[in-house]
This record gives structure tokens, sequence and C-alpha cells, in this order.
């Protein structure tokens, strides 16, 4: 922000002379209080906007702006609320009731009733839709006609959808499932309007929903305006007028901009800016804990790793890994050493347990050359850790990593890193099963649940578990953790069996990650929600 | 003339197709699969990615998919991204006119700017200010233009406060300046030192000394006969140069936000967007022989000895 009004002012000057075009207000040209707009940075989201289509983050953001679902998440605690859900009954953890409140309507007038959800959730689970979240809806009964392995689709709908009245629906699902309500406030489980399935094409250039926002205008690659939806009927109405959302090319640029006064907010900064953020921003800076573990798997199909020798190795591993380090001088503090297989964000009460890793992960060399000795040593002699390098800053940590191997077993030979160019062809590798050594996976929650933690990554075939480790053991504790109706042994239940995970040491628990932002002196009351997205209906403008 | 014209255009015909197959068998032979990456760190069964593929037709063979390309390209149709599935023809009428805009900015710069010093120079070789020139010019040819890129944004957007260090949706005119600038200095550098050493030679030959004999007017000398002889070499650069401004911005675009051609491409070929990728790089070649058959035609005009039949 250092002058920002004169610069602007010989920018033009300088401007007119040469070009005479004419020259328009930043950001800062914009009005305050609670018409005020704020503008913020964004990425293009790769795929359309549908709800269950979009699994990252950026078009996440805009979902979340634009829909509210059964439930959302509270944005400090991470807790399941009733939002449009007036309650969910069970008796049974397997057949559910569900009434949507009354009155509540998307931004084109259009009622929010029990078919628009019904509607929206057959259309996510269908496979001629291909949507990407349609493995959310796996739970429901009648998900594998709908959605077969393989072959066609033998039904249009799914069979534990029904609905039952204008605000009721009943849903079956196929397995017992106790906190499944918790998990609707992911938005795959949105409402659609009419809209969306009549004029699909007219829906996706400018999207309807029924959140705090709505969408003013959205230009590909460049922009997406929303405007504070003065009709809103829920309690969490924005205290702003509207957010731009602006593409940037990189972190850097957005950065550049926010500092020279261009953007207000940017909840991403760049690994190699968080040395001057501090200073730049005069404190306006936020570094939350998000619901988001880095570790790293193994394959589990190559017969050496899935040995019990290899338990020993895999401990030995995790011991010799040097975490306090390497967060404190690569991430500079955006990232703490991870002491179990969840997220701080899930909350002591959501099934968090600091410490539940115990010595496996504490650094102790002397221990780690013992183990991996005892274990018959790394299998193939040398350990080549597969990570790609088109995102994130993983060469960088992945090499101290290494460096702790080598240091721990004395050998500068015993570890290497293996980079793959592209996210594209390092997820390529993983699915062809041919790897024979670890590779670093990061789990970014969908839903802030132990469960989400633990039953895609390590359930056999799990939607996630790409080293295919399997445990009998492990599975029948989530069986029995799902059955339970009632949520706090439930939880436990889930912790003793990510004491299975512990002690078979299936994945190495690197790091959690935290959500950064910086943001101009111009805007107020900014935070992260566990998913590392900004709490937007809350910012104000001065 | 016409005849020659005709012969040029027609040659395009099997460098287009050729350029456009081997771009496409290159992005075909990358190794990653753009629809598997799509669904990020979740594994999604094989119906759905199969189902993609085949609304794609990326399951056929590559002439089979060529084929497709090659024929939807002549009714007009660029393709269709596989993430966002929206038009590559969006995409490209999209980022086309930033970068045009950016490369025809750069270009004047490089032209004006390049052929005053190398004129200045090279009238008076071997003194003092040619010298300075030379080391200028051999500085820009030695700094990376990203360093550059982020020198000028120091130094006019952050010390000086004389334009905005991004560039905006809008990318108008003057938020192009300082780009623009840092994107033509290497061709400038060239061009600088090619004009020099031509007109420096050209100023010894007999055709000078005859004009000087005649009792020409100096200007008419220089702005004439000098200039016109002298700016053949140039324009062979300058007519090749444009092409490389207009694919080469990647990194000028990526350090002041601008949504063009390099960055698009750039984009396209780190999520595998084959389609994209050629498409906009097919447009870039026609953009290339379009322009080193103008600098062919223009060799006519400048050396009249030179006659296409």
């Amino acid at each position: 922000m250092r002058g920002a009004a004169p610069v602007t002012r010989a920018a033009c000057a300088l401007a007119v002379a040469l070009t005479a075009a004419s020259c328009g207000g930043g950001s800062g040209a914009g009005a305050g209080g609670p018409d005020g707009v704020l503008s913020s940075s964004w990425g293009d989201p790769q795929n359309p906007l549908e709800p269950a289509n979009t699994n990252e983050v950026q078009g996440g953001k805009v979902l979340d702006m634009i829909f509210r679902g059964l439930k959302t998440y509270d944005p400090r605690t991470g807790k399941a609320r009733n939002a449009l859900a007036e309650r969910i009954d069970t008796t049974d953890s397997t057949h559910f009731t569900v009434t949507v409140k009354d009155g509540w309507t998307f931004s084109n007038g259009e009622q929010v009733t029990a078919k628009s959800f019904v509607d929206a959730w057959n259309y996510g689970a269908h496979l001629k839709n291909n949507q990407k979240n349609a493995y959310f809806f796996e739970y429901v009964e009648g998900y594998d006609k709908v959605h077969p392995a393989s072959g066609r689709p033998t039904a249009e709908t799914l069979t534990g959808l029904g609905v039952t009245g204008p605000l009721t629906f009943t849903v079956k699902l196929s397995q017992r499932f106790s906190t499944w309500p918790d998990t609707l406030g992911y938005a795959a489980f949105a409402p659609l309007p009419r809209a969306f399935f009549d004029h699909h094409d007219a829906w996706l250039a400018k999207p309807v929903g029924n959140g705090p926002y709505e969408v003013e205008s959205y230009t590909r690659g460049a922009q997406m305006s929303l405007r504070a939806w003065k009709g809103y009927p829920g309690s969490d109405k924005a205290r702003n007028g509207g957010v731009d959302l602006r593409v940037y090319t990189d972190g850097n640029t957005a950065y550049t901009d926010l500092v020279s006064g261009n953007l207000d907010l940017v909840d991403d900064v760049p690994a190699a800016q968080l040395k001057n953020v501090r200073a730049d921003l005069e404190g306006r800076y936020i570094n939350a804990p998000a619901g988001i573990l880095q570790t790293l798997s193994f394959p589990y199909y190559d017969p050496a790793w899935n040995t019990p020798g290899a338990v020993k190795v895999r401990t030995g591993l995790s011991m010799a890994i040097n975490r306090r380090q390497i967060t404190e001088t690569i991430f500079r503090g955006t990232r703490t050493p991870a002491t179990d297989w969840t997220s701080p964000v899930l909350g002591a009460a959501g099934g968090y347990k600091a410490g539940l890793c115990g010595r496996a992960c504490a650094h102790d060399p002397a221990a780690a050359r013992r183990l991996i000795a005892e274990g018959g040593g790394i299998p193939g002699g040398r350990l080549t850790i597969t990570y790609n390098t088109d995102t994130g800053s993983h060469k960088e940590w992945v090499d101290a990593v290494c460096n702790s191997i080598n240091n721990a077993l004395g050998n500068d030979r015993s570890c290497v890193g293996s980079p793959v160019g592209t996210f594209a062809d390092f997820r390529n590798r993983i699915g062809r099963k041919k790897l024979t050594g670890p590779f670093r996976a990061g789990w970014q929650m969908d839903y802030p649940l132990i469960q989400n933690f633990l039953q895609p990554l390590y359930y056999s075939n799990g939607s996630a578990n790409d080293g295919r480790w399997s445990n009998a053991r492990f599975n029948e504790l989530v069986n029995e953790a799902n059955a339970d109706t009632d949520t706090s042994t439930a939880i436990r239940t889930f912790q003793r069996a990510e004491e299975v995970v512990r002690d078979q040491m299936a994945g190495i628990p690197l790091w959690y990650q935290n959500g950064s932002a910086g943001y101009a002196a111009r805007i107020s009351h900014v935070e992260l929600n566990p998913f590392s997205v900004p709490v937007y209906h809350e910012i104000t403008v001065r | 003339m016409g005849r020659y014209v005709a012969r040029r255009l027609l040659q395009m015909i099997p460098v287009f197709l050729g350029s456009t197959l081997l771009v496409f068998a290159m992005m075909y032979a990358l190794p990653g699969d753009p629809v598997r990456a799509l669904a990020g760190e979740q594994t999604v069964d094989p119906a759905q990615i199969a189902a993609m593929k085949k609304d794609l037709g990326l399951d056929l063979p590559l002439w089979h998919q060529y084929w497709n390309y090659l024929t939807g390209l002549f009714q007009g149709d660029f393709g269709t991204q596989i993430a966002s599935g929206r038009p590559v023809a969006d995409i490209i009428s999209e980022a086309f006119p930033i970068t045009v805009r950016l490369t025809l900015f750069a270009f004047a710069f490089t032209v004006l700017v390049g052929i005053s010093i190398g004129v200045f120079a090279g009238l008076k070789a071997d003194t003092l200010r040619d010298r300075a020139l030379l080391v200028l010019t051999l500085l820009l040819i030695s700094v990376p233009s990203f360093v550059l890129g982020f020198l000028g944004q120091y130094f006019f957007a952050f010390q000086l406060g004389w334009v905005d260090p991004n560039v905006s949706v809008e990318a108008s005119w003057d938020e192009l300046f300082l780009p623009a600038v840092v994107l033509g200095s290497l061709s400038l550098a060239y061009v600088a030192r090619l004009t020099r050493t031509s007109v420096a030679e050209n100023l010894r030959s007999d055709y000078m000394r005859t004009a000087v004999a005649k009792g020409l007017p100096r200007r008419r000398i220089i702005g004439v006969h000098l200039m016109r002889n002298s700016m053949i070499p140039v324009v062979t650069f300058l007519g090749t140069d444009l092409g490389a401004l207009m694919g080469g911005a990647v990194v000028t675009e990526g350090i002041f936000n601008i949504k063009g051609v390099g960055y698009n491409i750039f984009d396209a070929l780190r999520h595998r967007e084959g389609a994209t990728v050629v498409g906009i790089v097919t447009l870039i070649v026609v953009v290339y022989l379009v322009t080193s058959l103008l600098v062919d035609l223009l060799y006519a005009v400048l050396d009249p000895r030179i006659r296409y039949a």
C-alpha cells in the first residue's frame, strides 16, 4: 500500500501521454461499508461449475458462496450445523428422513423443495453425467445400478431416494453410516434449481444457486463477479456488497497486486514470499490450520512392502524424518509436524488426537537405523520417493526427507527423489500400480469428519487407497464405527482403527498443512475456514 | 508476382499439415492421462474414465483422432477442452487479441527504438557513442527477460510508482507498455546491432560516395539511399521475430499476469489439453508463414533488383 493513490495517477498521466487510453480505477475505487465490493485472487476452475463435478478448491470457493446445502460447517470449529435441514431423523443409521426448511428459494425465485435435492443427487450419481464427485453417493442404495463399475447403467435414478412430500424425502443407505448426515455440507449434496436441468448451458455460463451470493457475471479465464443476494433467507447473510474473483497466472503475481494495492485478498501466499509477508502486509496475514494432511504412501501391491519386516522398515523411516526441522526451515511454520493421521481442525471432540502416533513419529535416528536393519533393510536397497514437480514445492521437502533418511542411515545413497513432470503423469503412474517405492500423497478433507481421513485412504478398495493397503482388523473397526449411532463412541472406534494404521505404519504422516492468506487494509474480519477457503460472507469493507 | 504469391500460399498447405501432425503426435506421446488427472487424488472408477474418453474421442487410435481433428478444423471447429468442456475457439479468440496487442506494441518499440539506435551508432562507427550503445545492447542480450521483467516491475511499479505492476483483465494499451518494453528489449538489441553493422558497412560503399558526389542533401542520402539498402537483413530478422514474439511471451506474460497465448499454451501443456495446444500452435505457424511471405515481398520493395516471377 505504499502510496497507492499517487501511483495510479502518475501511471494515468504516462499512459494518456503515450496512448490516450482511458484510465479506469482499480479495486481501490469501490465504495466501502456494507455495499463495498472486495477483490480476491482466484484460479480458473478447470471443470464446469457443477456442484457434483467440482473437486478442487477454486471451484469449491464459488460453490461455497452461491450454494447452501442441508448442512454447513462452522467456519471456526468445523462442526456440521443444520442449514436447509429442518431435521434429519434415523433410528437405524440406514434409513434417514430429511425435512427441508420452508421458505428457502433459489436466487431466481424458485422454491427449494425436497425434489431440488433428490433431482440434484440423482444427476450427480448417474454415470452418463460424468460427475467427478459421483462416488459421494456410493453409500446410497442403488448406486451400483446408476453407476456400475463397468458396463452400462441399468437404472435412471437411485432407488434409495424417495420424495415423500413437498419438503420431505427419505434416504436409504446400502450400509450403516451413523455420521452420514454430517457429510451433507459438502458441495456435491447441494440442491439444484430446474434451470440447471432445463437450460444447462445457460446455467453453466451463469450459475444460479441459493447461497448468500449470486453470480453477476462470469468471464472464463478472467473474472467472476459475485454480488450479495439481497433476498437471501439464511442467517449468514453477506456483510459486504460482493466479491470479484480475479484469475491470476500464478500466486506471485497475485501477491504483487496485493502489495501494490490492486487486490484486497490473496488466499494462498506463495512459499517464496513467506519471509517478507509480515513486513509487507504489516500483520494482515493469516496462518490457520486447514484439513490437509501430507503423507507418504506405499505400494502394497509390491510384495516386498507387504511383509511383517516391512512394517518395521516403514516405522523406522517415519522415525528417521526430522519433521520439525523441515517444517520450520522449508515451510516457515506454515505446516506443523503430524502426530496422528487426521487434522487439528477436527478438534479433540471430532477425533483429532495429538500424539496418537507416539514414538513412531518422533525423530530418533538411532532407533530408526535399528528398526530398518531389523526389518531387513529397505526393499530393493534404496528408497525412491515419487512426486510431481508442477504443483506445490514438493522437490524441496522430498529432498529434505531423503536427506533426513540418509543422515539417519549414514548412507548418502539410501534415499532419492523421483520427480515426475506433471500431475497427470504422476496420477497415471500411481494408477498403473508399477511403483516400487513410496509416493507423496496430500489428502484434503471433503468434510470435517475423522471418517474422511481414514476410510477413503485405508479401507480395502477405498476411493483414494492408491497403495491398495488392506487390513481386515481396520475394515472391521471402520464398519463398527460407521454402524454406531452414538457419535462419540463412533469416533473412539475410528481412533482404534487409526491405531491399526499406526501399528502397521500404513502411510507415514508428515505434516498438517495450514492455509495462509494476506489482505489489504480496507477489509477486515478475514478468516479461513477448515478447508482453507476465506469466509467471504463475514468480511467487511471499510 | 501474383503467381509467386499463389505458389507460396499453396506451399503453406503441406507445412500446415505437417506441423499440426507433428504437434498432435507429440501431445499424444506425452506421458500422463488428462482425463484421469481431473479427479485429483481420488480414484475414479474406470467406467467413468472410459465414458469420458469415449465422449471426447480420446479412445481412438492416433490417426483417427488426427483425422477427426483435421475434419473438424476445416469446418471451423478447433475442438473442445477436456476439463472445462469449452470450445478451443473461445479460448483462442480471447487470448489472441491480447497477445496481438502486446506483440504489436513490442514490435513497434523494437522497430522504432532499435532502428534509431542502430542508425545513430552506425553513422559514427567506432566512436564513443557507438561503443556505449554496443555495451548497452550486449547487456540486453545477456540479461534474461524474466530478470528484466522483475527489475522493471520493481523500479517502475514499486519504487517510482509510474505503472501498475500487473496487467488487468482488459489488458489496455497503457498497462501493456512495460511488458511490451520487456518483451521487445531482446529483439531491440538484435535489431540495433544489425542496423548498426549494415549502416556502417553501406556507408563505405560506392553508391554512397556517388550520392555524396552528386551533391544530394544529407537527409536524402541517409533516409533513402542508405536506409533502403541497410534494411534488408533487419527486415529478415523482424519478420521471423514477429512469430517468436507471439509464441515466446510465456515468461513475460507470466510475470505481468497477462492471459495471452503464451500463458494459455503453458497452461494447456501442463494439463495435457492436446486440442488447445495444437490449435494455438497451428495459428502461430500460420502467422510465421504469412510474415515470412510478407518479408520476401518486402525484399522486392527494398531492392529493385529482386523480382518475383
